[in-house]
């Protein structure tokens, strides 16, 4: 299959996606169904930018929800504190997620394989810690209330609106990954992830491509964490903490490395699970580790790519 | 064939469904999100136990007005945003009628626009002032304030004329709101916070601050707010340091498992609590004695595990919606949340509750008792 | 000076538990390459079934060898039921699995005890031992004691049996050691053995101090992942001083710079070492082939 194929082949998976968030309002019996969906599609804008760094870039980040409460303690922290309008905030975090990411970006990817993951995990984890700490500016513990997110007078608000706001973030999140992986940098993006040495080699200038994917992935994170604190209307630290960095690596390892609509996949698996499985009451968790081990050794290469796998093979 | 049995099949479930969905309308559903693992469990844990087995309590003497009662628990770890999540699907699918805890202040916090929205009462079991100021119409709660807890330190120092203190504080969310309303409270008190230390709701030694402590010369009493497993670790600390000044802990660790967790070190430890943690050891002419006596018999019995005043407050949340439900004649969620608030004179395991419009706890500092722990057990403090 | 001293005893005594997760973590890796987030599940396991084996009236010491057993026991399937089928996945995926198979087990132990905190009684009581005005429990003196004789013995196998140098061939290079016939799956569960009865005995001595209760392991695997990869992965010693550097440095934060800041100031400093010398302290530098 060549390339063009492939790209194209992709770009109707975003079509159909589309296709489908439009149709699947139809069979919501309630507003619950449009939180759960909008969630879903929220989580799986961060997981994007996350599957680019690592199932491109091969670069793992332990640290991603970092970027989540920055995108999501500047909606909070920006009208509340500094009189911004909300959507300035909110350019304002995607602005400041980019500058950090940018910053420590350079010495951290520098490191290689679990050096790497600890160094990210480390980073969020400060993250983390000053928003539990700075509690003038963004409430400590128990966190503060998001103002709504007002355009020319119209307040988004309820579950709806936010199912259509966060469905057509993800295509447009979903079509700039695919238009970034076929461009020039997205060849180098994969060389790079299948040798160093061998990229390097190609002159392909492998510390900034990883550098400009960093910010990139931590750009995602940001607006899916701003997207969750006006979705929510009320933000924790909670958010920026380390389980949530294992979860995004979850989704994205779930629904596959270097698959964007596993990133959908892995984000539905993960959102969806706990509240399906609360029948389950105390074997909740247990069955939620079973699950997640399950799927990671018999389909290791993700959801979508495996059962990609499978239907080519049965298509001679 | 297999397809003809299969449809056979899903019809056979599609009427079981839609039959079991007409005797549950029978019911009346109340919801919970609780935080029933995770860094709260500590809360949810009792709160989810307590509920259950008063539920089941009620039922088996037929209901609330003529209809047995359904709970529906849901967990959310602490997270708020799960917990959001939960409180429309309780809406919007379970369709409650009434909604008993939020284990914790952010969840309560986050929960409450749907509440308000979908106009559903809603006690909630969380310690934070911000959940009944401002008042809100649907919005209640059972757990004194953190506020009343520093009042009642700050009245127990200055009777035994201790001016400047230090404060020890988790770095979770109950340690932290606690912290600040004290900072808040003391000017008033006229007492004098000279000095602060914090720790990570897991840390797992908490010395190098009790030394800094220590170190200071004008420190005469040292309060430490914070639940969970840390006042336990701060306790033993405290004494392995050999700090002689008095020690107060919260209403945070008010439960036995606080004593046999920090063990010998626990002695002479006070906090304020409420009246269910000495039970026996009440007055018998005190109004609260038979509720708490009750109440802490059927929870350690049917639990096996000691109370807690945390699944106290889930108690009285519960017991404050049946009978305001009884007073109403029926389910009707306006007639309810009315009679919640004229909820006056009801005895409680945390106090006796007078609601009003304007205060929607409607507990006052005579709820909380002064403890000191005696020979592995709370005593009242005179 | 007494200060200094007092946080010297703090940071040792958590630095131990540390070490001995960072040493959990370093024998599995060697042997199969797996960073196995499990191993704070395994320190639960060995603390939280002595604690309900001695409330249902088992004398301590045979309940404590029951916790060992059991932890070995859930590391050897860990290893045979979830790591050996994902032979071959990339390492991401490994520790995916790991964490999944840490959820699995906190979900299990939430229900099989409970969800409250649990204490163990010291060995030698609870008066603390006076030092230069500062004081330490004699509790963390067996854990220290613990430590050290765990981390001779494993020197003494791994150095002195053939069985130890086939786990350092395994190490060194898995193809080759399997070439001179080594069989280097029954390295790979004899790695999760040994750590998850690390683990357990960790578990079993700190309890005392610490409190446990099913979610402990969360922690202390961030943590003791942080030591291990601070010492420099695949080094024991490494492990050892990235244990007790770490919980010296939180002790240290906590005692003289800020206590809100202690947990920062820890990663901060292991961000700053990993970025002068990208291998850890002890850790060497793989050469990528081509």
């Amino acid at each position: 299959m060549n390339v063009r194929v492939l790209l194209n082949s992709r770009l109707m998976a975003i079509v159909a996606v589309a296709g489908i968030a439009a149709v699947l309002p139809a069979f919501f019996p309630s507003a619950y169904y449009y939180r759960v969906a909008a969630l879903v599609f929220v989580f799986a804008l961060a997981a994007i930018g996350l599957n680019l760094l690592m199932g491109f870039a091969g670069q793992v980040s332990l640290g991603h929800a970092g970027f989540i409460g920055i995108g999501a303690y500047a909606v909070a922290v920006g009208p509340t504190h500094f009189g911004l309008p909300p959507w300035l905030s909110f350019v304002a975090g995607a602005a400041l997620s980019a500058i950090v990411a940018f910053l420590v970006g350079r010495p951290i990817l520098r490191l290689k394989g679990h050096y790497l993951a600890v160094a990210t995990l480390g980073f969020g984890v400060l993250l983390s810690i000053v928003f539990t700490n700075e509690a003038k500016l963004t409430g400590g513990p128990d966190g503060m209330s998001v103002p709504h997110l007002v355009l020319f007078g119209w307040a988004a608000r309820g579950s709806e609106t936010w199912y259509w706001i966060s469905a057509v973030s993800f295509m447009i999140g979903a079509a700039l990954a695919l238009n970034l992986l076929d461009s020039p940098a997205g060849r180098a993006l994969r060389a790079i992830h299948d040798s160093e040495v061998a990229a390097r080699m190609l002159g392909i200038d492998v510390a900034r491509m990883k550098l400009t994917v960093f910010v990139i992935s931590a750009v995602y994170a940001s607006i899916a964490g701003s997207y969750l604190a006006l979705f929510n209307g009320l933000i924790t630290p909670e958010v920026s903490g380390f389980l949530r960095s294992i979860e995004l690596v979850a989704m994205v390892v779930l629904g596959g490395m270097g698959s964007i609509m596993g990133s959908l996949v892995g984000s539905a698996i993960l959102v969806v699970l706990p509240q399906a499985l609360t029948f389950l009451h105390d074997y909740e968790h247990m069955a939620l580790g079973l699950i997640l081990m399950g799927v990671l050794i018999f389909l290791r290469g993700g959801v979508v790519p495996s059962v990609a796998a499978m239907f080519a093979r049965r298509r001679p | 064939m297999a397809i003809k049995r299969l449809i056979t099949a899903l019809g056979v479930t599609l009427a079981a469904l839609i039959a079991g969905g007409q005797t549950a309308s029978a019911e009346v559903k109340i919801g919970a999100v609780l935080s029933v693992t995770g860094p709260a469990s500590f809360l949810g844990d009792p709160e989810k136990k307590t509920l259950e087995m008063y539920v089941e309590e009620i039922n088996a003497k037929g209901g609330v007005n003529g209809q047995k009662l359904q709970l529906i628990v849901y967990d959310d770890g602490a997270k708020p945003s799960e917990a959001l999540t939960f409180a429309k699907r309780l809406v919007d699918e379970d369709k409650i009628v009434a909604m008993v805890g939020g284990s914790t202040t952010g969840s309560t916090l986050a929960m409450i626009p749907v509440f308000e929205e979908a106009q559903i009462p809603f006690i909630s079991l969380a310690g934070a002032i911000q959940i009944i100021q401002p008042v809100r119409k649907w919005v209640f709660k059972t757990p004194h304030t953190d506020t009343m807890a520093c009042e009642k330190i700050f009245g127990d120092l200055n009777r035994r004329n201790l001016k400047t203190i230090a404060i020890i504080s988790g770095a979770d969310a109950f340690g932290k709101s606690m912290r600040d309303q004290c900072v808040a409270v003391a000017p008033k008190a006229g007492i004098t916070i000279v000095h602060e230390e914090t720790y990570g709701p897991s840390d797992t030694d908490m010395t190098p601050q009790l030394t800094n402590i220590k170190g200071k010369a004008d420190v005469q009493a040292v309060i430490n707010t914070g639940f969970g497993q840390g006042p336990a670790i701060v306790t033993r600390n405290y004494r392995q340091l050999d700090i002689k000044l008095p020690f107060y802990q919260s209403h945070g660790v008010a439960s036995k498992q606080f004593i046999s967790l920090a063990g010998p070190a626990a002695e002479g430890v006070r906090l304020p609590a409420a009246a269910l943690l000495v039970a026996d050891k009440l007055p018998a002419n005190d109004r609260q004695k038979p509720v708490v006596v009750s109440y802490k018999n059927t929870y350690e019995q049917k639990s096996g595990q000691p109370v807690s005043t945390f699944g106290g407050h889930a108690y009285d949340g519960l017991m404050i919606l049946i009978e305001a439900a009884k007073r109403a004649g029926s389910w009707d969620k306006a007639k309810v949340r009315d009679e919640i608030e004229k909820t006056k004179d009801f005895v409680g395991t945390g106090g006796i509750v007078n609601m009003s419009p304007t205060d929607h706890l409607g507990l006052d500092l005579t709820a909380f008792r002064m403890l000191e722990i005696k020979d592995g057990d709370w005593t009242l403090v005179p | 000076m007494a200060e200094f001293l007092q946080f010297a005893f703090s940071g040792l005594t958590v630095g131990a538990v540390y070490a001995l997760v960072a040493l959990g973590f370093t024998l599995i890796y060697n042997a199969s390459d797996v960073v196995n987030f499990a191993q704070g599940e395994f320190v639960m396991i060995g603390g939280m079934t002595t604690v309900f084996l001695t409330l249902a009236g088992v004398p301590l010491p045979l309940a404590a060898l029951i916790a060992v057993v059991a932890a070995v026991a859930v590391g050897l399937s860990l290893h045979r039921f979830a790591i050996e089928p994902a032979r071959g996945a990339s390492a991401v995926v490994l520790i995916m699995i790991t964490i999944g198979a840490s959820i699995f087990l906190r979900g299990a132990a939430q229900v099989v005890f409970d969800k409250r905190f649990h204490s163990l009684p010291p060995l030698f009581g609870n008066d603390p031992i006076r030092i230069g005005g500062a004081s330490i429990l004699p509790q963390s003196l067996v854990v220290l004691a613990g430590a050290v004789v765990i981390v001779v013995l494993l020197w003494v196998f791994i150095d002195r049996t053939l069985f130890g140098k086939a786990v350092i061939a395994t190490a060194a290079n898995r193809l080759a050691a399997r070439l001179v016939g080594i069989d280097t799956r029954r390295m790979g569960s004899f790695s999760f053995a040994v750590s998850a009865a690390i683990g357990a005995i960790a578990g079993i001595l700190v309890t005392p101090i610490t409190l446990t209760s099913y979610e402990v392991g969360t922690l202390l695997a961030l943590k003791g992942f942080a030591a291990a990869m601070l010492g420099g992965m695949g080094s024991a010693v490494g492990a050892v001083v990235g244990g007790i550097m770490l919980g010296l440095l939180e002790a240290f934060a906590a005692g003289y710079l800020s206590s809100q800041y202690k947990d920062a100031v820890a990663f901060l400093v292991i961000l700053i070492v990993l970025f002068v010398m990208p291998h850890g302290l002890f850790g060497r530098a793989k050469i990528e082939r081509v």
